[in-house]
């Protein structure tokens, strides 16, 4: 059953993931993204990290991928672009052979450190596979919430209060960056039109 | 021991993240759209929260979870501004793609 879970939202993920890639219309970029962001959310369910799952799909494949589109539309740039033009010849061998040698790199460190973790029984982290810590948590009512809210509000109640000021300046520079300059503002000259 | 050799193991989702994230690299090296520049940025996110995610079960620690969290609001803040500016290009030029990106010099 869990083989079965990870294999379809697998698929789902990379299936998306090449789809963003390969798809020469940003609008069918984008709903590969969407599909792309399901897959992670169901795996983060198969992780036993269900608030994120659920944030996952509200905050990604809700809010940005909707920004995404709205851009695309606001923009009128929905034009399809011809992905057979090469304008830097040695791009695509270049990019291909750095994707790959990433992958394997990642890869071979992945599957070289995978007994790594196991090592640290008895040091606060139980790692065996039959009753972790994370499970016993979520057994309970809203345990996974609980614990996360525990984490942020207690260690890194800072940084949450930090991400806070972080979102309000985005969304004053956003709305300096898309508004449309009003006649007698300062304008440097000789740029664009 | 088939069960057991057919059970996803914490290697199988960082093997999954890292082709998610060379994935996302490649994107990005080959696409010349700035907004699908961005997909891919996300995509290469995505992957990096998949990791932290799968080891803060491995490891039993809610820490993982929580970076996570701010991740994504560093994230959706990222998208924002750099929509921000990319509606402020495409506006001027409509055609722009990330060659033209020079122009952000003053």
């Amino acid at each position: 059953m869990e083989f079965l879970v990870f294999v379809l939202a697998g698929a789902m993920v990379l299936g998306g993931a090449i789809g963003v890639v390969v798809r020469n219309h940003p609008v069918h970029a984008a709903l590969s993204l969407v599909l792309t962001l399901f897959g992670i959310a169901v795996l983060f369910v198969a992780q036993e990290a269900n608030f994120l799952a659920a944030v996952q799909v509200i905050v990604y494949a809700g809010a940005i991928v909707v920004l995404f589109l709205f851009v695309i539309m606001l923009l009128g740039v929905d034009k399809a672009e011809d992905l057979r033009l090469e304008p830097f010849k040695v791009q695509r061998p270049v990019a291909a052979i750095v994707g790959g040698g990433l992958l394997v790199l990642l890869g071979m460190a992945v599957i070289a450190s995978r007994d790594a973790t196991t090592a640290v029984k008895g040091g606060g982290l139980e790692t065996t596979t039959d009753d972790l810590p994370l499970t016993a948590a979520n057994r309970m009512h809203d345990g996974n919430i609980r614990a996360l809210a525990r984490d942020v509000f207690s260690d890194h109640v800072l940084a949450f209060e930090l991400t806070s000021v972080l979102l309000v300046i985005a969304v004053v520079a956003t709305v300096m960056l898309a508004r449309k300059p009003r006649k007698g503002d300062f304008v440097v000259e000789g740029t664009g039109k | 021991m088939i069960a057991a050799l057919w059970t996803p193991t914490t290697t199988w989702y960082l093997l999954l993240a890292a082709a998610l994230f060379s994935i996302g690299v490649v994107g990005v090296m080959v696409r010349r759209n700035p907004l699908v520049l961005f997909m891919c940025i996300e995509l290469m996110l995505n992957a990096v929260n998949l990791t932290f995610v799968a080891l803060a079960r491995k490891l039993g620690d809610i820490g993982g979870q929580s970076t996570v969290f701010f991740v994504m609001v560093v994230a959706a803040a990222e998208v924002v501004v750099g929509l921000g500016i990319v509606v402020a290009i495409l506006r001027r030029r409509p055609d722009a793609t990330t060659d033209d990106m020079a122009e952000l010099k003053g």
